[in-house]
């Protein structure tokens, strides 16, 4: 296997080895001379800011973005002011850091997003350094100004900014400097000269390392490694201190013999890391210095830049990519000469295998003597996931595959996820995409982020693929890339609107948890109203659509929908918003024409604004409503003047609304509120407010009987209802007199047995008696019953020879008393029977 | 005389759940606002407070003390106000009124506001325009439900009768959605829904569109099918006098959430009692739903086997005695207790409705469900109002007479319109108007033209215009047909067959063999034919909405299903009366059904005209 360990060098006792990712495909005539470079971490774009060839003072820089294999992704001249820094934020936007303090945010595709400044002070001052860090809370940014003042933006999606002390004895920019996150607090670490200064919120603090050599006068370059545990100094006597970030413990200390400054210097470290080492790099020299004191030397052909990473240090120069990395101990065990590593041994039973030698036999029973086949195969499963070479990588997944038959209960899933896993990977590694992730940045990175940021860069399709692929549940996964696609597309200027639409609702038809109304959203602010309304019809749920329909001023659509959707909530939701935005004509025309929502508002009104109410009966010259309107306000004045007056208004109304009826009915009720007003005036009774009928019976009770027969006349109350009225109101006085001489009066119109009843009610028989002659033959029986009168009614029922009658009485008749009466009604009924 | 119940009937399923769900999310609430604090309490929701938890347990989380809404300034000196009210724009006023009193003396006070069960954007806005959105926190509380006996689940809502029916304000529909799609998750899913009625069907919609958007979670069905039922579908029931004891009871004492107070006339005491009616009650069990006629003679039986129980005490001896006393005494007593009021109602009820104007009224109700001498039944109306008897009873008849005769002759209307304001003031000008515009009683139109086009464009047209075209007819000229229903559906039985109360043949011995209530008999027809098919005629004239889904799961049991299938939830939504749930449970005997009533409220006639009343207090 030589040719996997050529590239290696060793380090102490671990190897170091340099993997080429990518032939670049950008094509720099002055390779990266003259350009200020920033490149993300985990694979990300690099973004190239190149002065311009021909220098004349009108000449524009170029910005220029490329993916990590150098497939440009845009490319424009920098119109903005000269820039200090550029850097990426965590989720793939650049930074450009202007000498001004202002922070240009642009998009992977070169589109201006937004910008911030870094303080009024710095505007004066000037930016001298600049450097864009990620935190746990974000990305963040510091500078250092013209007045040596350090200013640090902790999150820039959440701007605070925060000036940090002053230094002391700091004259301009310090010799070299790095922003630390520590114990959840970011601090400046900077060197001026000799000395280092930790600088945090409300203190600078003067710090020495343990253990730096006393030759160096000045330290004129540091690296903080990427978990910010390890710092590495450099010194003009050319020795590199390398220790812990709290400058507690020293790692070691090794001579370069290099005494110039390095150009850039970054910690190469993997987790599990057995030989941590610090690349340096001057123009023509990478060099790379372990723990141990050795060092590795290369040469360097070309301009370059080195990117720090979570597991190595990229190297990105003008033709080539490539990536120094420790050689993890799953691989190293395998590959190494003359291993005999079980995951080595296993490897090579399989290529015997594939021989179809039965060497491979020999090996096999080696490992299994030694039973350890089960770590071999997860060494290959392991060292397969290290391997950049596909072909690498599908040997020792075969391997594994081989020693797996042998072993009867190994968990499939470590295998299975690895094949699914470096799937992903070599995709994505792919020159045409261009993320040179490991499969240890992979894991540290999720596959969530992956797909946002292939989402970010637009390639949907192969989003899509690796959803599927990795099965992701459709709401975070594919639904979520049609999402994006569908925000994307809608941005498309010069596709028309129902073309769009249609595309949309074709690709996006059938995947669960789409926001239509997102998409539309999207569209409105691209200004494309027509195509979110459009967009908007397949949007299922109500309370999403009519919201933004308010938005984009269609609150007549956005009512019809509210309606549909039978939430009154979201009726309402829209009502007030009609009723602010529209003058109040055309907000009542608008009700007019749904009902359900004229009805809610109608409810709120009636609680809420009565006058309100009112004018909305008049628009709709609902005469009947507005009569009832003030017969209900009628009933809340107390003023008779003022209810007269409405109930005046109610009767106008009514006629309007030729409703004769009500008019009629409400102009008596003024007449009788007149009638009571004067008679409470004249005899001081209460009677306003009381019913026809109730007035009445006060006046008969209290004697008025002229008024009441004036009543009675007046409002022609039924001859029925008076007689009884009377009748009732003596009855209850006892007046037994005046009840005589009215019943003498004239004919009654409800005959004379009520007059009976109410004597009996009284318990005056003797009264009562008056009546029974008077009483038609029909109700005789019951007039008799009435007064306890047995053989009266007996009398009678047997003279109408009714059988019910008869019955009637007998059931009434106790046998003992009435023995003989009993006889009597028994014969009767048998002879009316007959009949 | 109980009817045995059918050996397979099955068991309902236990919906105690509804109130401990209840009971632990209003702990929840009030331990948000921890510290000790004051609970104002909106005064309908005082009686389902009570039963889903008592004042012990609210004092366990710290309410100080109770107060019940009464719209004017408060006294408490908490300085933590805890206001649990129903989602009403005058309710959210008065409380405003109280955070704007305090701010104004610089009293500083912490206020939460629990809506229940849920909180309408207009109280929010409410609360946003009076400038205190920032000084009360705002919370649901989604009680639902309220399970008012084993098979009855009350959404204690009244006023989503005049709301829904009346104003044309559908806010509660969505709250019925809510509450039909608890209980789907808790006792669904249901595979069959049937309804009829506008309401209704946007309940059921709002229900399915809560089913998808939540997350489904496949369980064994205790519940199969659904009935969804608006109460304008059938009016006239509600407004018939109830004779089943325990519709008179409400009728006459007023069952409030499942509670009755006695008065001293019934306890023959001096004090007033309040019972719980439901079925923990043994005597109350057997008599709720028997014709008021049968109930002392059952009483008397009862009474008599009580005292053969407690004379069984004379020939025992020293421990027969003992485990009697200790065994057996307790429940004689208390059934003893029972007994003595029950019969003390009975003999209240008795005084009141034996009286010859109650046979007669009984009378003219009959004669107007036949539709039989209709001249007669008027002058009744006409005497009873002229002589100023029960405003709302005198307002019933006519109604009964207006829903049974497809109208009043515009002669008759006229002439007892007037008759009534004279006697009963004339601020019913305004009830009237209600009462035209739900179509309880109106004038008739003439000719037959509106029905006729109606049908046509019915015909011709069968999609949402036509079916708002209809709407529009119907709210021109709202016919009951209801003669036409009766004869269709069988409603009113020949009469001249002896009806035997002890023995009923069908539905109609809740109204003394003289009516089936349409609601009921509905159900019965739509559950016998598992759909509408034959019905159309009939559900033209209730003007439709009526709809029959299949939910297409199926359980995987095949005899845990057919138990679920026979347990079926009718939802009133308007509300519904004990006889109507008196004749599902007949019903369910013969059928061999269970029935769940779910209502927005319990109902009778009174309430359904008092809700028409425009109080002008």
């Amino acid at each position: 296997m030589a040719f996997i360990t050529a590239n290696w060098n060793p380090l102490g006792d671990a190897f170091y080895r340099k993997i080429e990712l990518y032939d670049m495909g950008w094509s720099l005539r002055d390779g990266l001379k003259d350009c200020m470079v920033a490149a993300a971490p985990y694979g990300g774009p690099i973004a190239l800011l190149r002065q311009s060839q021909r220098p004349s003072p009108s000449a524009r820089p170029q910005l220029e973005i490329y993916s990590s294999s150098g497939v440009s992704m845009a490319s424009f001249p920098w119109k903005s002011g000269p820039v200090r820094q550029l850097g990426w934020t965590v989720c793939d936007d650049l930074l450009a850091i202007q000498e001004d303090g202002t922070v240009l945010i642009y998009d992977l595709f070169g589109t201006f997003k937004r910008h911030f400044s870094m303080g009024n002070e710095v505007v004066q001052n000037q930016v001298l350094e600049a450097k864009v860090f990620h935190s746990p809370y974000g990305t963040g940014v510091a500078i250092v100004t013209g007045a040596s003042r350090f200013t640090l933006a902790m999150n820039i999606d959440d701007l605070k900014l925060r000036r940090l002390p002053e230094v002391p004895g700091l004259q301009g920019a310090p010799s070299c400097w790095a922003v630390l996150t520590q114990d959840r607090q970011t601090k400046v670490l900077l060197a001026n000269g000799a000395d280092l200064y930790i600088l945090d919120n409300t203190s600078c603090t003067p710090v020495t390392p343990p253990g730096l050599s006393p030759q160096a006068c000045s330290i004129i370059n540091m690296a903080v490694s990427f978990s910010y545990k390890y710092l590495a100094l450099f010194t003009d006597s050319g020795h590199l201190w390398m220790g812990s970030t709290n400058l507690k413990d020293k790692l070691s200390e090794v001579e370069t013999k290099v005494r110039s400054a390095p150009k850039q210097m970054v910690w190469s470290r993997r987790p599990k890391s057995q030989q941590p080492s610090v690349v340096l790099m001057w123009d023509r020299l990478l060099l790379v210095a372990g723990v141990c004191k050795e060092t590795i030397q290369y040469t360097l052909d070309e301009e370059c830049v080195c990117v720090a990473e979570l597991d190595g240090v990229r190297i990105v120069g003008a033709s080539r990519h490539e990536m120094l990395q420790e050689v993890p101990s799953a691989c190293e065990d395998i590959f190494k000469i003359a291993s005999m590593a079980p995951g080595a041994l296993l490897l090579e039973a399989h290529k015997e295998y594939e021989k179809c030698s039965q060497k491979a036999d020999e090996y096999l029973r080696e490992i299994k003597e030694q039973s350890v086949l089960g770590e071999a195969v997860k060494q290959c499963v392991e060292a397969a996931g290290y391997e950049h070479e596909p072909e690498t990588q599908k040997t020792l997944l075969r391997a594994a595959s081989f020693g797996k038959c042998f072993l009867s209960n190994f968990p499939p899933e470590p295998f299975v996820s690895m094949c699914r896993d470096l799937r992903v990977l070599n995709s994505v590694r792919d020159y045409s995409v261009g993320i040179p992730l490991t499969h240890t940045q992979y894991k540290q990175m999720t596959v969530q982020v992956l797909i946002d940021r292939l989402v970010y860069r637009k390639l949907y399709p192969l989003a899509i693929e690796i959803c599927r692929y990795l099965k992701t549940p459709e709401y975070q996964g594919v639904s979520r890339v049609l999402k994006h696609w569908a925000c994307c597309k809608v941005q498309q200027k010069e596709e028309p609107d129902e073309s769009i639409a249609r595309a949309v609702s074709v690709k996006l038809g059938e995947a669960a948890g789409i926001s239509y109304s997102e998409i539309a959203a999207r569209a409105y602010e691209c200004g494309r109203t027509e195509l979110a309304i459009k967009l908007l019809e397949f949007e299922p749920r109500s309370g999403e659509q009519v919201p933004l329909l308010l938005k984009m001023k269609r609150s007549q659509l956005g009512l019809s929908k509210a309606i549909e959707s039978g939430d009154t909530d979201l009726v309402y939701t829209v009502v007030t918003y009609l009723k602010n935005e529209m003058n109040r004509g055309d907000f009542f025309m608008t009700l007019r024409n749904q009902p359900v929502a004229l009805s809610l508002y109608r409810q709120f009104c009636k609680h809420q604004e009565q006058e309100t109410l009112k004018d909305l009966f008049n628009q709709d010259d609902d005469h009947h409503e507005l009569g009832n309107f003030y017969v209900r306000a009628s009933y809340k004045e107390s003023k008779l003047e003022a209810r007269l007056s409405l109930l005046q208004s109610a009767v106008d109304e009514y006629n309007k609304a030729k409703n004769e009826f009500a008019a009629k009915a409400t102009e008596e009720e003024m007449k009788l509120l007149r009638f009571q007003r004067r008679l409470d005036e004249e005899k001081g009774e209460a009677l306003l407010g009381l019913s026809l009928h109730d007035t009445l019976h006060a006046l008969l009770s209290a004697n008025y009987h002229k008024q009441a027969e004036q009543l009675y006349r007046d409002f022609r109350v039924p001859d029925k209802r008076y007689w009884w009225l009377k009748l009732t109101a003596l009855a209850e006085k006892e007046d037994w007199d005046e009840l005589e001489k009215f019943a003498k009066s004239k004919k009654s119109p409800i005959g004379y047995l009520p007059f009976v009843e109410v004597c009996v009610k009284r318990h005056n028989k003797y009264e009562a008696k008056k009546y029974v002659s008077k009483v038609t033959p029909e109700q005789k029986v019951k007039a008799h019953l009435a007064i306890g009168d047995l053989e009266g009614a007996a009398e009678a029922a047997i003279e109408r020879r009714s059988e019910g009658e008869i019955s009637t009485v007998l059931a009434r008749c106790s046998p003992t008393t009435d023995r003989a009466l009993l006889e009597r009604l028994n014969r009767a009924r048998s002879t009316a029977a007959k009949k | 005389m109980a009817h045995s119940v059918r050996r397979d009937a099955p068991e309902l399923p236990d919906f105690s759940l509804l109130k401990r769900l209840a009971r632990d999310q209003l702990i929840y609430l009030l331990e948000q606002l921890p510290g000790k604090k004051d609970l104002f309490i909106e005064a309908d929701l005082m009686s389902p407070l009570d039963r889903i938890a008592n004042v012990t347990t609210l004092k366990e989380h710290e309410v100080d003390k109770l107060y019940k809404v009464e719209h004017k300034s408060i006294v408490s000196t908490s300085d933590q106000l805890c206001f649990l009210i129903r989602p009403r724009i005058q309710t959210v006023k008065w409380i405003c009124d109280v955070v704007n009193a305090d701010k104004a003396v610089g009293k500083f006070r912490r206020y939460k506001v629990i809506f229940c069960p849920q909180k309408f954007y207009a109280c929010e806005t409410l609360l946003e325009e009076q400038g205190i959105i920032g000084d009360v926190t705002t919370d649901e509380w989604s009680f639902y439900l309220l399970p008012l006996d084993d098979d009855i689940i009350s959404l204690e809502l009244p006023e989503f009768f005049r709301d829904n029916f009346l104003e044309g304000d559908q806010r509660w529909v969505r709250t019925a959605g809510s509450a039909l799609h608890l209980l789907h998750s808790l006792y669904g899913p249901f595979s069959k829904v049937y309804g009829i009625g506008r309401c209704s069907k946007m309940a059921y919609e709002s229900w399915r569109e809560q089913v998808k958007e939540g997350e489904q979670r496949v369980r064994q069905a205790d519940i199969g099918n659904v009935f969804l039922i608006d109460r304008d579908v059938d009016l006239v029931t509600p407004l018939c006098s109830q004779v089943v004891y325990e519709g008179l009871v409400d009728d006459i004492f007023r069952i409030k959430c499942g509670c009755v107070e006695f008065g001293p006339d019934v306890t023959s005491s001096d004090k007033s009692m309040k019972v719980m009616l439901n079925s923990q009650d043994k005597v109350f069990n057997e008599i709720r739903n028997e014709h008021f006629s049968q109930v002392f003679g059952f009483l008397s039986q009862k009474a008599r086997n009580l005292q053969t129980a407690y004379d069984k005490r004379s020939g025992m001896d020293i421990k027969q005695m003992k485990t009697f006393v200790s065994e057996e005494l307790k429940g004689l007593k208390k059934e003893h207790r029972l007994l003595s009021l029950h019969i003390g109602a009975s003999e209240s009820m008795m005084k009141k409705k034996t009286k010859q104007d109650f046979q007669e009224m009984l009378k003219t109700e009959h004669s107007l469900l036949e539709g039989f001498e209709i001249r007669e039944c008027i002058s009744f109306i006409e005497e009873h109002i002229n002589r100023q008897a029960s405003m709302v009873e005198s307002m019933r008849l006519l109604c009964l007479l207006s829903l049974t005769e497809n109208g009043l002759l515009p002669k008759d209307y006229r002439s007892l319109k007037a008759q009534y304001l004279q006697s009963y003031g004339v601020d019913h000008l305004l009830t009237f108007s209600n009462l035209k515009q739900l179509g309880l009683l109106v004038e008739q139109q003439p000719g037959e033209t509106l029905t006729v086009m109606e049908s046509r464009v019915g015909k011709l047209v069968n999609d949402k215009t036509a079916g708002k075209l209809t709407d529009a007819f119907s709210s021109l000229a709202k016919k009951s047909n209801f003669r036409a229903l009766s004869r269709r559906l069988n409603l009113v039985p020949k009469s001249d067959e002896e009806y035997d109360l002890r023995v009923p043949r069908d539905m109609a011995y809740i109204f003394s063999g003289a009516y089936i209530p349409l609601s009921c008999k509905l159900i019965e027809q739509v559950l016998e034919r598992d759909g509408w098919t034959g019905l159309e005629e009939v559900t033209r004239m209730i003007n439709g909405h009526e709809f029959a889904v299949t939910a297409g799961s199926n359980g995987s049991d095949p005899r845990g299903r057919s138990d679920a299938q026979r347990i079926i939830l009718v939802m009133f939504l308007g509300g519904c009366t004990y006889s109507e749930i008196s004749a599902l449970r007949f019903l369910g005997k013969e059928k061999g059904y269970k029935f769940v009533v779910v209502t927005t409220a319990i109902t009778n006639s009174a309430r359904v005209l008092e809700s028409m009343l425009d109080n002008h207090a």
